[in-house]
């Protein structure tokens, strides 16, 4: 079963990747406003062609 | 702040939609027609080319990797670009992706029905367009990466995380997966055998449904449905617990698909708990899409794009409750092998992916070329069609699967078992036909879906390059006099992490497995001996013809199957099998022991049965394999095949690749003099024969002392 300790490695490699990912993200704030990016995704492209057209 | 004008790529979006359409309708008329293989069995298996081994592996990559990765694409370069505020990081990159992509789509639907194939489920491509999907890979992902180091967005929302897990994981499943010793331009063995083999393929498949199928799409849900709706999601919140919890949990759960077989106790259990866990995230997820539309529900009368939506999110709901109960090892010891999975696989594939896909389609066509929609009408024929469709497939399947498993486990009262297998396909027969049926109108919505895109890309004018503005991302952190070195990588975790992964896992990998899994490969079991070389050839036609598709090679220990197949498989009968053979459906018997005890059959009935197995076996669906009468083995490869399984620890003596061809023309000819006496005369140099005798081989070695 010497495959298990390969699979364990890469498992244990992709998950600490995440981890990894996981402590940056909530170091470097990307965690800390939890309600503004689910509206903001709202508010695009659209708008500015029209303010393009004022212009 | 200074806003900066740049403009969207548009067009790249539109090629993978196109793609997602064209492959999306090919891939489930390869399904369709794999349907109703089962029911007619001998108009539709069309030899060699087109028979069901062939052409089950062509559904499932094409309507994997085809449709459903197509779909990611474009869902993924459509939403990226807007949630990060920048265009793609290369034109000349996303060409090549795209093209590259459609490129190993159209390999694969050549050399899969040439049988050219590792028989490893879902990754069933040979060598050279593994080496293609890492490339394009990496293009993709270099590709996203580079965009989102220039973002304008200094917040990741949570859609590009899946994007990014997705890139992740796959590469590396792919890379551990795909390890495999090429012995000719289009033949290739596994690096591992066996128990181990089974460990990584399923390590992989059931990866692959997490991370192709699910994060990837879940990304896209996180985007497109609040955009449908146009409301937040119900909770930010809980769509970043949904994410971390789903990916730390999914990556352990593979062991699930090898309950109560020879695989070591610990690792099922492990697999088991944390395939239980995977509820909550997943039901997380479905609850979050579900309640975004909250208050919105008048909508969804209204709005073609959030039913199908609506129904693709239920869909996630139900194939993530069914997955965990089936990990138990009571509900799995009965729904193991039988159609009842087909019915699983397909609530997901049919209702989460194909669903999403066509909302998406839905939402974003009229978008990129600036119109409306071509006929809501239609699109609403097609919601309703693709509904029932899944409603038609899957409720025969799941009601058939049951029927099924309880005949194969039904005792009469004296203790014998109460059916023939025969007899359970023959019950299949009507299920397949109506799920045949539920294939066909989900395939009609599609069409219709198609007809109705094309409508509408031909009354518009794609908006190749749209115009946007944003201002620049704002410096967070400038470098001051006499900081640390490694500053530097913590100001770029991501691209430093990934390299870092890539760097870690290649290296290790080629240090580890060639010694560690050839040392392992001793045999635990003395009577165990490598297959002679009409064996390997035979098995080599075995793995070709898609044998796996239908019969399983694994006794799993119960009393209905080892009074059925025989003595239960043992780890150490597997050690020289690259790949390994254990299957994942039982649309024929298990062949574990097909060569031993009481299923042992003559070599005339072997002979007789590839021939024409209705002959024999009335009501039989397997197909005609007649043409390995006329083809002749093609033993040249023989003196390449014994080095290269040299090379992966079976011990054949150092010189036998020279001498191999004259053993297997002895075993041929004792083979056809046996056929001979039965008034069958074949040359022994035809590939019915090394078949013959993989199928003879099969089992025997635990019964000789």
């Amino acid at each position: 079963m010497g495959v298990i300790v390969i699979l364990i490695i890469a498992s244990v490699l992709v998950a600490g990747g995440f981890l990894l990912a996981f402590l940056w993200s909530v170091k470097t704030g990307q965690m800390d406003d939890d309600y503004t990016p689910s509206v903001r995704i709202l508010f695009e492209d659209e708008l500015i062609i029209k303010k393009k057209e004022i212009l | 702040m200074q806003v900066e004008s740049f403009q969207y790529d548009n067009k790249t979006v539109r090629n993978f939609a196109i793609a997602t359409i064209i492959w999306g309708v090919v891939g489930m008329t390869v399904g369709l027609w794999v349907a109703l293989q089962l029911v007619f069995p001998t108009v539709l298996n069309l030899q060699p080319y087109f028979n069901f081994g062939r052409i089950r592996p062509l559904h499932t990559n094409a309507v994997i990797f085809a449709f459903v990765g197509n779909a990611m694409f474009m869902g993924i370069y459509y939403s990226l670009q807007r949630l990060l505020k920048a265009r793609m990081f290369s034109d000349v990159l996303s060409t090549i992706h795209f093209w590259g992509w459609q490129l190993i789509i159209v390999a694969a639907a050549i050399t899969l029905p040439l049988g050219f194939s590792t028989a490893k489920e879902y990754a069933e491509l040979e060598w050279p367009i593994d080496i293609a999907i890492t490339l394009i890979w990496v293009v993709f992902g270099f590709n996203m990466f580079a965009t989102i180091i220039k973002r304008r967005e200094r917040h990741l929302y949570v859609a590009v995380w899946f994007y990014i897990a997705t890139f992740v994981t796959v590469a590396v499943l792919h890379l551990v997966n795909s390890f495999e010793l090429p012995v000719t331009l289009f033949k290739s063995y596994s690096w591992y055998a066996g128990v181990q083999d089974a460990l990584v393929q399923w390590w992989y498949g059931h990866n692959a449904v997490a991370f192709f199928l699910t994060t990837p799409f879940l990304g896209l849900m996180y985007y497109f449905l609040p955009k449908a709706a146009n409301r937040p999601v119900f909770s930010y919140k809980l769509s970043i617990i949904h994410f971390w919890a789903l990916i730390f949990l999914y990556i352990w759960a593979g062991p699930h698909h090898l309950l109560y077989t020879a695989l070591p106790n610990w690792a099922q259990s492990l697999g088991i708990v944390f395939s239980f866990m995977l509820i909550f995230p997943s039901w997380g997820g479905m609850i979050n899409g579900l309640l975004t539309l909250r208050g919105a529900w008048d909508k969804v009368r209204e709005e073609v794009v959030l039913k199908f939506m609506v129904v693709a999110v239920t869909a996630y709901g139900m194939s993530t409750f069914e997955g965990p109960m089936l990990s138990l090892k009571s509900i799995n010891a009965v729904a193991h092998f039988s159609d009842w999975i087909i019915a699983h696989v397909h609530i997901g594939g049919l209702g989460w992916n194909g669903m999403l896909t066509f909302g998406i389609l839905y939402w974003l066509i009229p978008r990129i070329y600036k119109t409306q929609l071509y006929s809501k009408k239609l699109a609403n024929i097609h919601f309703w069609l693709a509904t029932l469709g899944i409603l038609f497939y899957a409720i025969p399947m799941y009601w058939a699967g049951w029927q099924q498993v309880s005949m194969w486990k039904q005792f009469t009262p004296s203790g014998q078992l109460k059916y023939q297998f025969l007899e359970t396909v023959t019950y299949m027969a009507p299920f397949y036909a109506m799920r045949a049926l539920g294939g066909a109108l989900y395939l009609t919505g599609a069409i219709i879906g198609m007809v109705n895109y094309f409508k509408t890309i031909g009354q518009g004018t794609l908006q190749a390059n749209e115009e946007a503005q944003a201002p620049a991302l704002e410096k967070a952190y400038t470098r001051h006099h006499g900081e640390h070195w490694h500053r530097w990588i913590e100001r770029r975790p991501t691209p430093f992490l990934l390299l870092s992964l890539v760097v870690i896992l290649i290296g290790g990998l080629v240090e580890l497995v060639p010694t560690f899994l050839v040392k392992s490969n001793i045999p635990t079991i003395s009577s165990v001996k490598p297959y002679t070389p009409l064996e390997l050839q035979g098995r080599d036609i075995y793995t070709r013809e898609g044998c796996y598709t239908c019969h399983s090679q694994m006794i799993r220990p119960f009393i209905s199957e080892t009074e059925r197949y025989g003595e239960y498989s043992k780890a150490g009968e597997f050690v020289y099998d690259h790949p390994f053979q254990w299957g994942s459906k039982r649309t024929g018997p298990d062949l574990a022991r097909e060569g031993a005890g009481n299923l042992k059959k003559s070599n005339t009935w072997h002979y007789n049965h590839l021939e024409e197995p209705n002959a024999i076996s009335t009501g039989s669906v397997m197909p005609s394999y007649s043409f390995l009468i006329d083809h002749n083995l093609d033993t040249s490869t023989t003196p390449l095949k014994i080095n290269a399984m040299r090379t992966l620890g079976v011990p054949y003596a150092a010189d036998y690749a020279s001498k191999a061809n004259q053993d297997l023309m002895i075993q041929a000819k004792g083979i056809t003099d046996d056929l001979n006496k039965d008034g069958i005369k074949v040359p022994p140099n035809k590939e019915i024969i090394a078949l013959i005798a993989y199928l003879q081989r099969l089992g025997t070695d635990i019964t000789k002392k």
